[in-house]
């Protein structure tokens, strides 16, 4: 389990039929692996690859990242409030990255 | 006109074009500080998206440093084993007001020091553990944290008679021509702020949101790696981290931003 930092954003109530915006917000380099040191030595890739969110287990939210996207990425979308329940976070990456988040939403 | 003359065309006007802007730079008027009601704070000079960003606590980057400072403030440290929670109690209460007081005149000292060299001292003083390398991300994120305990109050540096003479060396260093390009901090950023200088905006130099997260960096960083940028660009040899002289600078910078509002963890372009 990585010591990755992330900051989540879902509304704590909603009611039903309700757009929500969600965001999320997590710490990692994004080393891009074609960067060099000074050495002439490549700095290896080092990445997240993929993003899932999902409410009450049904995948709502997918993205594939890849090198060109910046340090500490950042993700906002929407979705419909159905029903009360826990919105969850995955992110996973090279070298075994993989951290969780996940919040809970109340629906009348 | 080949491409290749229509480049190098191109790129003896620009020369021109700096050659010109510098030439602007040699013959201006002396510096003269700006008046405090017409001060900006960078994030006026920032397009709405940047702006965006900094004021959302769930899409501000350097908000996850402040995640990091909390949890950093609550661990015991060194051979004392003892958190800075264990002397200062809760930040949201001790600190607040502190960062906005910094750099401040340390007695022992007999010299001011900035809030990454307090945190420091403190450090080895009270928690008998090693100080923190500048920069480091741990350092970083102590400092955003008890920065951000000051968001939204006035700077407000206490510079009495012992400090003084700090300020007056760091005003010196404000208005001294240095490095190959000859250029004084006031000539950019007293004189020429409301201009451009390759398509970005000059601005005021107000260090009122460090530790900031800068979005060329990817990071954050402080306002002692943004001065050495600075020096850097006027092609001047920087000094080291933690060196008097940009303290100096530090504690002039904050009593010029005097009264103007913090925004730690602040973005900048």
């Amino acid at each position: 389990m990585s010591t990755a930092r992330a900051l989540i954003n879902v509304p704590a109530t909603a009611r039903r039929g309700d757009i929500i915006d969600i965001k999320a917000l997590i710490s990692h380099e994004m080393e891009t692996g074609f960067r060099r040191t000074q050495l002439g030595v490549p700095i290896p890739r080092d990445i997240i690859t993929q993003f899932v969110c999902t409410y009450n287990g049904a995948e709502i939210f997918r993205a594939e990242f890849h090198p060109a996207i910046a340090a500490n990425p950042f993700l906002a979308f929407s979705t419909i409030a159905t029903e009360s329940g826990t919105i969850a976070f995955h992110w996973t990456g090279d070298n075994g990255f993989s951290a969780t988040e996940s919040a809970a939403i109340s629906v009348a | 006109m080949s491409a290749r003359a229509d480049n190098r065309a191109a790129a003896a006007l620009r020369a021109l074009g700096i050659a010109a802007w510098l030439t602007v730079l040699a013959q201006a008027a002396p510096a003269s500080e700006i008046p405090l009601p017409e001060r900006r704070s960078g994030y006026a000079f920032m397009r709405a998206e940047t702006r965006a960003m900094q004021d959302d606590d769930s899409a501000n980057p350097g908000m996850l440093w402040v995640l990091d400072g909390d949890r950093l403030w609550n661990a015991k440290a060194g051979a004392a084993a003892r958190a800075c929670a264990d002397c200062h109690g809760d930040a949201r209460m001790s600190m607040r007001g502190v960062a906005a007081r910094y750099p401040a005149y340390d007695a022992a000292r007999a010299r001011p020091v900035n809030l990454q060299q307090r945190i420091n001292l403190c450090r080895s003083e009270h928690q008998q553990a090693q100080p923190l390398a500048s920069e480091s991300r741990d350092l970083l994120a102590l400092a955003a944290y008890v920065g951000r305990q000051s968001r939204g109050l006035p700077i407000a540096p206490e510079v009495d008679e012992r400090a003084k003479p700090f300020l007056e060396a760091g005003r010196a260093a404000f208005q001294r021509r240095q490095g190959q390009l000859n250029l004084s901090c006031a000539q950019c950023h007293d004189d020429n702020w409301d201009r451009r200088l390759a398509g970005n905006a000059i601005t005021q130099a107000h260090p009122n949101g460090y530790p900031i997260y800068r979005l060329e960096w990817q990071g954050l960083g402080s306002l002692q790696r943004r001065l050495r940028n600075c020096l850097v660009g006027t092609r001047t040899q920087a000094y080291d981290y933690g060196d008097a002289e940009l303290v100096n600078l530090e504690l002039f910078l904050m009593w010029r931003a005097r009264g103007m509002i913090l925004e730690t963890p602040a973005v900048r372009p």
